[in-house]
């Protein structure tokens, strides 16, 4: 029992990784907190998305289930598992089965290596980039095979056209990938990193995020990256093959239920997985803004009470509009729900106040805001954009972004050699 | 990988056969792991497992499997295939029992966190000719692939 308890609070002073401290019980851990929060972060932004994209067309969103639809993801959870289990007569049974199995392991694998602060990763593995493109490119096979097994072919063309686009957009991102990691190793060894903590501590050693370096080219791979990391996810405007008017959903025609449910919980770790990329390689990963530029106590104190302060504002946009509820007796329950909301909110808001909490927390806080961030610019495309026809999608990977990606890629690495020898021989 | 390999070669149904391939391939991938080398099992995985067998599933799903699956599977030469395998794990077991000298000296003590940099230095230092020749080859093979396919020259 001792050497149980020993085993476990072994890992709490040291200053890595689970995964290479080769703690395995925190490993556990910390798998189930990434799989906990990831799915809180799916179901989330299943109303987000629901809400957002109804405001920006005017219009309500839901509003029924619970106060302001709160409750609507659990309602549509509850509907999708007690649907029945369709599988379509002539389809490959085992092919059908595995074919949700396998885009839903690839999305959820590649957590493993996402860096939400420097110690705060499950692990870090020496080619933590590599693994996350690699594994992701593994969705496309079940996405491939999801098409084939439904037997009918507006699946078929759906899945073909929908891992076409993946491959070609996964080019993209590539290029625009080694164009960051050959920002990293404009460090004082000269050796770079793939590793995703690593390629985090790179910029704040570089002292500038990669999105900002070598202004513009930064800011150019970003673009590449995050125009590419929408086709890859197959969302809004590149959403031809699955789009409910153009193929009748595409590749996940044929899945019903708890099936459907699986693309559809794998699509959103994918972008929240492709989000992570975006965000450690050029927005800094869980730096805080201007981590060179504004040091000191009072700027540190001020930027450690933004998780709290975040969750207060939540609250009290909670309890206002608790206050805007309708008077009517049959409204009083969501009422009540919706200021309970708020105080659990403001409690969690008041808990990140104290400073023990607040300094594990700060990293995280930072990370998930700007995957936030991009969340909500998913969602932002896909209310603006109108859908790209698919061989305007094709040609402007191939013809647009690639060559896009070969140009800063070849700028990068001049600029780079440049800095190194000419202006700092 | 055994299995993914004998699973490639029994399978009547070629998408089975295909998949089989893929877990075949990822099992490579994890013995390249197994040998201190995670870069190139990391490119194994994107480019083999996520790149080339998704290519092979197009062509396998444009192709009509109802008739292949129908061919009546022969083995007539299963006489001079039993020749060949024993051959070959023959001089498999030769080599690996008699020729200890041409294995190097025990397990080498290589850092596993060099070995992207490593690989790097030798590219596109010692073996710089052979990349670019490689990368020739494949410029022929896009070429080749755009004329077969372009409507008019």
């Amino acid at each position: 029992m001792h050497e149980i308890l020993q085993y476990i609070s072994s890992y709490l002073t040291s200053d890595k990784t689970p995964g290479a401290a080769g703690n395995m019980f925190w490993v556990l851990v910390y798998i189930m907190l990434v799989f906990t929060g990831l799915s809180v972060a799916v179901i989330a932004m299943n109303w987000l998305e629901r809400k957002i994209l109804a405001h920006m067309q005017v219009r309500l969103g839901p509003m029924r289930v619970g106060p302001h639809g709160l409750l609507q993801p659990i309602a549509d959870a509850i509907k999708l598992l007690l649907k029945e289990d369709i599988m379509p007569a002539e389809a490959d049974g085992f092919v059908f089965w595995m074919a949700p199995l396998i885009v839903v392991l690839a999305a959820f694998t590649v957590f493993v290596v996402v860096p939400f602060g420097p110690t705060h990763a499950i692990t870090d593995m020496n080619i933590g980039i590599l693994f996350m493109l690699g594994v992701s490119s593994l969705s496309v096979l079940g996405i491939v095979m999801a098409g084939w097994a439904s037997n009918s072919h507006y699946p078929l063309i759906g899945a073909l056209r929908s891992s076409a686009q993946m491959v070609s957009y996964e080019v993209a991102m590539g290029l625009a990938v080694v164009s960051a990691i050959l920002m990293t190793s404009l460090n004082a060894s000269g050796t770079g990193t793939l590793s995703m903590i690593g390629i985090v501590q790179a910029q704040f050693e570089q002292g500038e995020w990669f999105v900002f370096k070598f202004f513009p080219l930064g800011l150019i791979a970003f673009f590449i990256f995050a125009v590419a990391m929408v086709a890859e996810t197959n969302r809004a405007p590149f959403d031809l093959a699955e789009a409910e008017s153009e193929l009748t959903a595409g590749f996940h025609t044929e899945y019903s239920g708890f099936r459907w449910s699986l693309f559809f919980l794998a699509e959103y770790s994918a972008m929240i997985a492709v989000s992570s990329i975006a965000v450690t390689l050029w927005l800094g990963g869980w730096l805080r803004p201007f981590p060179h530029w504004l040091i000191g106590t009072p700027w540190d104190q001020i930027f450690s009470l933004f998780p709290g302060v975040t969750f207060l504002f939540l609250a009290a946009i909670c309890f206002y509009n608790t206050v805007r509820m309708p008077k009517h007796p049959l409204f009083r329950i969501q009422t009540i729900g919706l200021a309970g909301f708020g105080v659990v909110l403001g409690l969690i808001g008041l808990v990140l106040f104290i400073p023990a909490v607040s300094v594990r927390v700060q990293d995280i806080f930072w990370f998930s805001t700007k995957v936030a961030g991009f969340m909500y610019l998913y969602i932002w495309y896909r209310g603006t954009f109108p859908r790209y026809r698919f061989d305007q999608l094709m040609q402007m990977g191939w013809k647009v972004l690639l060559p896009m990606g070969l140009g800063v890629l070849i700028l990068t690495a001049g600029v780079a050699l440049l800095q190194q020898n000419i202006w700092h021989p | 990988m055994l299995i993914g390999g004998i699973a490639v070669i029994t399978r009547k149904n070629p998408v089975h056969s295909a998949l089989a391939l893929i877990v075949a391939l990822l099992a490579q991938a994890s013995i390249y792991l197994m040998l201190y080398a995670p870069f190139v099992a990391g490119v194994q995985i994107i480019l083999y497992a996520g790149g080339i067998m998704v290519l092979f599933l197009f062509v396998i799903m444009l192709v009509s499997i109802d008739r292949s699956m129908k061919e009546r599977q022969f083995n007539s030469q299963w006489v001079v295939g039993m020749i060949a395998a024993t051959a070959l794990g023959g001089l498999f077991i030769a080599v690996y029992t008699k020729g200890k000298s041409i294995f190097p000296d025990g397990v080498p003590a290589i850092v596993e966190g060099d070995n992207t940099q490593k690989v790097a230095n030798l590219l596109y230092g010692q073996y710089m000719f052979a990349f670019e020749i490689a990368s020739l080859l494949l410029l022929v093979a896009i070429i080749g692939a755009v004329v077969m396919a372009k409507k008019r020259i």
